[in-house]
């Protein structure tokens, strides 16, 4: 079944803060939303719950690069998230979603999961 | 014998390195200097000038200080600009007056070229040169949505680069039918295009612009000669530069046909007392659009006019390494194959989005040029092939294979003739980076400042610093540990590098000194540095990215996300009204309560966007942040003394209070604690702390560097029977040492024993004064202590740094659901269930 999509305004860039994270709520649940602006893309989107922990924390965690990748480092038990795929750098058997994100103007727009219209497919 | 006048025009990167040659030459002395400079602002590194878009100041971007020119005699006239140039009189003129040189030096650099379209001098139309520049692109931003940056060149893609960082649809307009044409072939310019399309870039080629005109949905609309248009709020034109030779031209100075003013090998122009050096100036019919070859004209010229007859500029490379927009591009020497005979090798996987190209002379020995697009690992080695004339191996498609399909590991420092170039701004060989390491330097940093590798574009720092690491083990040395990948220093060179140059940002520090964008090991290491430097709050928005959760949200993050709250008790002494503060807000926010080991109230279970409240009426009660949460001081542990204890023989409570007051929110390597003891019963464990007080008749006496925890430490005696103000002196220089000198995370017990001596040292040093530091060390604890605020303070009275204390800054109210709790001992705790 191929899942809908789409695209919600989550916050503006006024919200952002360089070099670091925020979280949003989403249908979805919590993402985090990166904003590394020595990059491009200079955002990325990542699920805000940390797997090891089950803590919602991710956006408040240390972001940089290693070997050239965008990561963020899970501000409780220090693993790293690749920013682009969601891999643990630690972990190859754990990985957390990515989500796409784009600036429009002044608003960041995420896209996830229609959950209510694939509950009606299903 | 009276003074000549030299004087340089233009204060540009090229024309601030050629001062810094020429003033330690012998014949400096013999010159008035004057410098003047069009732009305002003191030369600054316009390689980084897009840094200004991301926090960095025109000081961190600045070429030297003003205070260096003061320091050389150097009379130096910014914001004016030189007007007219009279060769047969020597003077020149300017807004302000006229000036009589001997010597005369241009280093005027270019400026961008507009294209003569229609329209262009619409006030939403910029160029991309200057921090003026940048400046009113910003403000154009602010409310605009899109841009469009005309010319797809490596500045037009930085541009563009620039322009979405500040929140705009980026597009880039070409001319020709592919990005980058000069550097890049079809395919590569193809693949550029893929990956920056990918990126929300849009890339228009094959488009010449007729005409700006009034837009209907945007501020601006332009068209295009095959009808078709796009609509934008502002235009950036990077659409190539020309050589700014306009004061050469009105006199009559020899300049080329397309622009540049002629210069033969000595930098000279046409006439024997005018020179030209960087971007304004053209030799053998070829202007340097890059810093490196500048910065060899400049040492070219500062040793012709320091009387050496063999200096001479013979070109230089042209190859480039960079990152555009997150893509991976790299240039090297005959990229186009024109070399009569040159043959090609390509490999292109488009899966992975990497491309490459080796050009090869006929014989298939040597590399002539190289083009790569997606993946730069192969530049270094590449370069260094084309540059030395290295013969190839066998088989060369293995130097641009991948690894697992037979491509060969990247040439080792080892395989590097003595002649190789490894710093072309500096022009410094693996030959000269030998004798600096054989003449003393022992570390990175020493051959670094010895030899002025890397210091230019930075661009060589990770092949620097390989090479030195391999000469250094091939003598036996050991090498330091380098902090993470991103800087090639220990915590204590970078402590040292913030201090000596002044450095008050990560960006900057990383920018001069390091390579990347930094990781959760240097941020929160150069954070903490910066803030036992220079004090300033840990939120400002420079800093907050370099903290660890628990530094930014300034508690201590536990196991379901929530946080626990500590505030300040100095020496445990707390009234009854404050208790009963604590109390009753542990209550309204139903908070898990606990006493600490270090005599303080630890609050369980605030979530983030509580955390602003709490601390306001925390605050309100008299409260200030206990700094839990910091590499820091955290508690000064007290017996209560003499004022009540039979045995006590001076007041502990009030020294520990006064120790903590002074020592509170002092960032440093690791965690520091201390206790005061009344007497020598020792009730409050004074012994297991980094620095341990106990009462004497006399005063007091000072145990430093022990510590419980895993592996526990009795502290050892360093001075006895120390008046009030001597203890807190020694105090005062034991800890700023360690502050200075200290590894990351390194508690004073472990910093005290890898000190060569050991205490014996550090006695002689904090005791005796034996290095002369001691009063530097007590100004700069002064400074600190001066400037102390309260964080949580500073922090909930200022609304742009509450912003940050919201769980999920799109919906205030939503809770988080995986915070859920239970109720034990009459208290409320944690429920989670682990993924
Ligand atoms: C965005 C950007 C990115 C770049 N990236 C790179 C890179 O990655 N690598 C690289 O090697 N190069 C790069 N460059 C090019 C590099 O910046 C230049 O090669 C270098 O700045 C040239 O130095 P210069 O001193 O010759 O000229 P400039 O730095 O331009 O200095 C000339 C100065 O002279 C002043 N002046 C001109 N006329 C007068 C007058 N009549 N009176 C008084 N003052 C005058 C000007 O105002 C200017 O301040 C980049 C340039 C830009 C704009
Ligand atoms: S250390 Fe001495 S003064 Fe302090 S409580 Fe113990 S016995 Fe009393
Ligand atoms: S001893 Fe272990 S469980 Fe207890 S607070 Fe310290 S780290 Fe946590
Ligand atoms: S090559 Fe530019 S600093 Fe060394």
């Amino acid at each position: 079944m191929k899942t809908h999509t789409s695209w919600n305004a989550v916050c503006t860039v006024d919200d952002l803060v360089p070099e670091s994270g925020i979280a949003v709520w989403t249908e979805e649940g919590p993402v985090a939303v990166f904003y590394l602006p020595h990059r491009l893309p200079a955002l990325f989107a990542i699920s805000h719950t940390d797997p090891f922990s089950g803590a919602n924390i991710l956006a408040r965690g240390i972001t940089g690069d290693l070997k050239g990748n965008a990561v963020v480092a899970s501000p409780l038990y220090k693993q790293h998230f690749n920013l682009k795929t969601g891999a643990c750098l630690e972990d190859d058997s754990v990985s957390v979603k990515t989500y796409s994100v784009l600036l429009d103007g002044n608003r960041i727009l995420l896209e996830t999961a229609d959950v209510q219209r694939q509950a009606v497919a299903a | 014998m009276s003074k000549k006048t030299l004087i340089v025009i233009g204060n540009g990167m090229v024309g601030h390195h050629f001062l810094e040659q020429f003033v330690a030459s012998s014949k400096a002395a013999d010159y008035e200097i004057i410098v003047f400079g069009e732009e305002k602002q003191l030369a600054y590194d316009r390689v980084h000038l897009s840094e200004y878009f991301s926090g960095s100041t025109h000081a961190d971007l600045a070429m030297g200080t003003t205070g260096w020119y003061t320091g050389q005699g150097i009379e130096l006239r910014l914001n004016e600009p030189v007007t007219a140039l009279d060769r047969e009189q020597r003077t020149l003129t300017t807004p302000q007056g006229e000036y009589n040189y001997d010597e005369l030096v241009l280093a005027t650099g270019s400026f961008p070229f507009v294209p003569p379209i229609e329209g262009r001098e619409h006030p939403h139309c910029f160029v991309y040169r200057t921090l003026e520049d940048l400046d009113a692109i910003r403000a154009s931003a602010h409310e605009g949505k899109s841009g469009v940056v005309v010319g797809g060149g490596l500045l037009g893609l930085e541009a563009a680069n620039a322009l979405t960082s500040l929140g705009l649809k980026a597009h880039v307009v070409e001319f020709a039918p592919r990005l980058m044409p000069v550097q890049l072939d079809a395919d590569g310019g193809a693949l550029l295009r893929h990956k920056i399309e990918e990126l929300g870039v849009q890339v228009h080629t094959e488009k010449a612009t007729t005409a700006i005109v009034e837009g209907e949905n945007a501020r601006l609309r332009m068209n295009f000669s095959d009808d078709s248009h796009l609509e934008t709020d502002l235009i950036v034109f990077s659409a190539g530069i020309r050589p700014q030779d306009t004061l050469a031209r009105t006199s009559g100075l020899e300049v080329g046909e397309r622009g540049g003013i002629v210069v033969n090998d000595q930098c000279t122009t046409s006439d024997p007392h005018i020179h030209a050096i960087g971007e304004c100036a053209l030799w053998e019919q070829r202007i340097f659009g890059l810093v490196a070859p500048g910065y060899t004209m400049a040492r070219t010229l500062a040793s012709v006019l320091n009387g050496d007859n063999n200096a001479a500029f013979t070109g230089a490379d042209m190859s480039t390494k960079l990152k555009l927009l997150g893509v991976d591009v790299g240039s090297i020497g005959d990229a186009h194959a024109q070399t009569p005979g040159a043959r090609s090798i390509r490999f292109n996987d488009e899966q992975a989005g990497h491309y490459r190209r080796m050009v090869i002379s006929e014989n298939g020995k040597t590399l002539l040029g190289a083009i790569l697009v997606g993946d730069n690992s192969h530049y270094d080695s590449l370069l260094q092939y084309a540059l030395n004339d290295i013969p190839l191996p066998e088989n060369p498609e293995t130097l641009i294979l991948p690894e697992n399909q037979g491509g060969a590991p990247a040439l080792g420092p080892d395989a590097l003739p003595e002649t190789a170039s490894i710093c072309s701004c500096h022009n410094v060989t693996k030959g000269d980076i030998c004798k600096a390491i054989d003449a003393g330097c022992a570390d990175f940093g020493s051959v670094k400042a010895e030899t002025k590798a890397s210091t230019g574009c930075g661009g060589c720092t990770a092949l620097l610093k390989n090479v030195v690491d391999c000469e250094l083990e091939k003598r036996g040395v050991e090498v330091s540990k380098d902090i993470c990948e991103h800087f090639p220093y220990s915590r204590q060179e970078l402590f040292h590098l913030v201090r000596v140059n002044g450095i008050r940002t990560f960006r900057s520090l990383i920018r001069q000194h390091g390579m990347g964008q930094g990781c959760d090991i240097c941020k929160p290491a150069v954070g903490s540095i910066l803030a036992s430097c220079w004090n300033e709050h840990i939120l400002a928005t420079d800093h907050v990215p370099l903290q660890d959760t628990n530094d930014t949200f300034m508690a201590n993050m536990q196991k379901n996300g929530t946080y626990s709250i500590v505030p300040r008790i100095p020496g445990g002494e707390i009234t009854p009204d404050k208790l009963i503060v604590l109390g009753e807000v542990a209550k309204e926010y139903d908070l898990y309560t606990k006493i600490t080991g270090g005599q303080r109230v630890d609050l369980f279970g605030a979530t983030l966007s509580q955390l602003p409240e709490i601390w306001e009426k925390l605050i309100a009660a008299g409260f200030e942040t206990g700094h839990a949460y910091g590499k820091s001081l955290r508690t000064v542990k007290s017996c209560v003394g003499n004022t009540w204890c039979r045995y006590g023989v001076q007041d502990s409570v009030g020294m520990a209070i006064r120790l903590e007051d002074r020592y509170k929110g002092l960032r440093a390597p690791h965690k520091v604690k201390m206790a005061v003891s009344g007497c020598t019963r020792e009730c409050a464990e004074a012994q297991s702390k980094d620095f341990g007080v106990i009462a004497t008749e006399n005063g007091w006496n000072l145990y430093v560097c022990g510590n419980g925890g895993m592996r526990p430490r009795h502290a050892d005696l360093f001075a006895t029977d120390l008046s009030d103000d001597e203890l807190i002196r020694t105090i005062d220089r034991v800890v700023m040492l360690y502050v200075r000198t200290a590894d990351r995370l390194q508690r004073t017990s472990v910093w005290m024993e890898n000190l060569e001596g050991g205490l014996e040292y550090l006695k002689q040093v904090v005791l005796e004064d034996s290095l002369g530091i001691c009063a530097e060390l007590e100004e700069h604890m002064a400074g600190i202590v001066d400037t102390y605020q309260c964080e949580w303070k500073t922090a909930v009275e200022d609304p742009e740094k509450r912003k940050r204390f919201r769980e999920f800054v799109n919906l205030p109210e939503q809770k988080d659901p995986v915070q859920q709790w239970t109720s034990e001992r009459g208290q409320r705790r944690p429920v989670l269930e682990s993924a």
